[in-house]
């Protein structure tokens, strides 16, 4: 269950339009290292993950995802907003245009289309842990390559803090890959994968 | 405190006093005995539960759980501008 708020984490509020830079952006809402497939990927693992804190660390930055998902839209929203047909061409933005014309599409910049396969939900907490804080680094990554290529402070303000939100949510991942470890033997972490071989016991271990 | 504030001013407090709740939500999850860090949700948590309800009552809800505290005459949901639009945060 979800409930709608009706206000960005983060206030966009952008004066000034600029088509190229929405599509360098547009990755971040349906590209390889983008939000939409960072939600998907934690709201998919957290159903088997057998550690109550993991869990609710899977809800809770799955969910601040979609917050963020928000963000790049109306980022993007604005970027595009009232463009005329010269500065559509002007820009590049015409191959875009052409298929979905100011809407919002979860892309990569490449033009390449969301899919699910950027991501994994594998049934085992160390494997899945490793992948999630891999993923909040290559959303940095991503984040520092924007910001080297946007010089609006109105679009910059926003994108800085979507990028501190990575660092934060991949200390978070790593205090759960802890936690994860701190139940498992010490000796030999895979000896046993407590998403499968031992289904009962692990919420209380 | 919030009473003296305009509308942008009761906004960015709620973004403010939210994205502490956020934030201390998160490292709750992975720290769920820190007495200091649960002391601070409940304070802030206070905070934006009375932040959200005054905004309902002044400009119109924007969550569905203070949409009772504004305007009852007519469905305000829908009125007011999206957050990705002008005027909308």
């Amino acid at each position: 269950m979800w409930n709608y708020e009706k206000r960005l984490q983060y206030p966009i509020k952008i004066s000034q339009t600029n088509p190229k830079i929405a599509q360098i952006i547009i990755s971040q809402f349906g590209g390889p290292d983008g939000e939409l497939a960072a939600s998907m990927r934690y709201l998919s693992q957290r159903y088997t993950m057998p550690y109550k804190e993991v869990t609710g660390t899977l809800t809770d930055i799955g969910t601040e995802e979609l917050a963020h998902m928000e963000m790049i839209c109306a980022i993007v929203y604005q970027l595009t907003k009232d463009l005329t047909p010269e500065e559509i061409e002007r820009s590049g933005f015409a191959p875009y245009y052409v298929d979905h014309t100011l809407a919002l599409w979860p892309q990569a910049a490449s033009g390449m289309p969301w899919t699910a396969t950027v991501f994994q939900s594998k049934g085992d907490p160390i494997t899945d842990l490793h992948e999630d804080m891999a993923a909040e680094q290559k959303a940095r990554t991503t984040y520092d390559n924007i910001l080297r290529l946007v010089k609006d402070p109105e679009v910059c303000e926003p994108i800085r803090f979507l990028r501190e939100r990575e660092i934060v949510h991949y200390q978070r991942f790593g205090e759960s890959l802890r936690i994860v470890q701190d139940k498992l033997d010490s000796r030999n972490f895979y000896a046993l994968n407590p998403e499968f071989d031992n289904p009962c016991g692990c919420q209380n271990g | 405190m919030t009473g003296q504030m305009n509308r942008k001013e009761l906004l960015n407090h709620i973004n403010q006093v939210s994205f502490a709740v956020d934030e201390v939500k998160l490292y709750l999850d992975t720290h769920p005995c820190d007495q200091e860090a649960l002391v601070y949700f409940h304070e802030y948590s206070r905070k934006r539960n009375e932040a959200l309800n005054e905004y309902a009552r002044a400009y119109g809800p924007l969550t569905i759980d203070t949409a009772s505290e504004s305007c009852t005459e007519r469905w305000n949901w829908i009125n007011e501008p999206w957050p990705w639009q002008e005027g909308g945060c």
